[in-house]
């Protein structure tokens, strides 16, 4: 195999990258999840829907 | 299926932002990364051709394989800004929360898409092109104009000021990201004399047989990556809202509930002052 140099900072760029903004994401969930009551922590569309940004 | 209100009471929430909808799907992604890098790494050939005067070997031999990687986050990028820029009309439009919170999802995905095609794509252009990186080249630029693009817009949404405001703003830089989407995408065209970039691999036919379907399938792969991590991405967001709304709440009623115990102390210090005279 030519290039595996390059092949191997390209994907592992890709992984490394989109692995630690995942692993960010998660845990930035996981954090604001245990300060938000368990029963507003998800969308509830037939409540929510109505919300428009300003709203108190 | 299970309601919100049912997960709630019979308390199956896996995680903060996890659901049976995301566990699937990341169980599907998980395999089919295996079957990407399968496909990408064993079962297609390099790019050698045979040069017809010379008869030396030709072509971008095992680099080609970078192809897969940078052009579904080039694809990733491109779908993830359309997002934000409807979403942000959908804001200017009816103030819409729901909207709000996806462009600012998909934006944050976008930004991460796009510094990963300059990465690849910098990489690739190593062996190819025999540079990393050119200042003059078109399509470079804008793919670089496009990523400070979508830093600038996440950077709006944290401003200072009323939710409305930081709203529309950000909504203003948001479709000016499709529109510089539309530049990089249609750069190689516009201005195919200032770029060392190819034109588009997939309507020139470049690519055919099984280095076609790794490549689409490289696509489709790279898409449903960015469904699950926007619905991630979703559910952060909203509970940052939620957070910011309840925290407010809850302090308030700290200060109403402290207000009350002094207030309550001072009546019973002037009733003591009161008896005594």
């Amino acid at each position: 195999m030519t290039h595996v140099g390059y092949l191997v900072a390209g994907w592992g760029s890709a992984f490394l990258i989109i692995g630690i903004y995942t692993w960010v994401l998660i845990q930035r969930g996981n954090r604001l999840a245990k300060r938000v009551p368990v029963e507003k922590q998800r969308w509830m569309s037939a409540r929510d829907e109505a919300e428009r940004i300003g709203d108190a | 299926m299970t309601t919100t209100q049912e997960a709630v009471e019979t308390g199956r929430f896996d995680t903060a932002t996890g659901s049976r909808t995301t566990r699937m799907l990341g169980w599907a992604l998980s395999i089919g990364l295996i079957v990407l890098l399968w496909l990408a790494f064993i079962a297609t050939d390099p790019d050698i051709r045979i040069d017809a005067a010379s008869g030396d070997e030709i072509g971008q031999f095992d680099a080609v394989r970078l192809i897969y990687v940078h052009v579904p986050m080039a694809i990733v990028a491109y779908t993830a800004f359309t997002v934000t820029a409807i979403g942000s009309v959908m804001v200017l439009l009816r103030r819409s929360v729901w909207w709000d919170l996806v462009a600012g999802a998909s934006a944050e995905i976008g930004a991460v898409a796009s510094a990963l095609t300059l990465i690849t794509g910098s990489i690739w252009g190593r062996p190819i092109w025999n540079t990393y990186w050119r200042w003059d080249d078109v399509r470079l630029m804008t793919t670089l104009v496009l990523f400070m693009l979508a830093l600038g817009y996440l950077a709006v949404r944290r401003l200072e000021g009323s939710a409305e405001s930081r709203a529309r703003r950000a909504a203003i830089v948001g479709i000016l990201l499709v529109i510089n989407s539309i530049i990089v995408n249609r750069s190689v065209e516009w201005w195919a004399s200032q770029t060392l970039h190819q034109q588009s691999t997939i309507t020139d036919a470049a690519i055919e047989d099984l280095t076609l379907f790794t490549f689409m399938y490289a696509i489709v792969f790279g898409l449903a990556g960015y469904v699950w991590l926007l619905i991630k991405g979703f559910r952060v967001a909203w509970l940052e809202r939620q957070n910011e709304r309840f925290g407010l709440v809850e302090a308030l009623e700290q200060r109403r509930a402290e207000a009350e115990r002094t207030d309550a102390v001072n009546a019973a210090v002037d009733t003591g002052t009161g008896d005594q005279s």
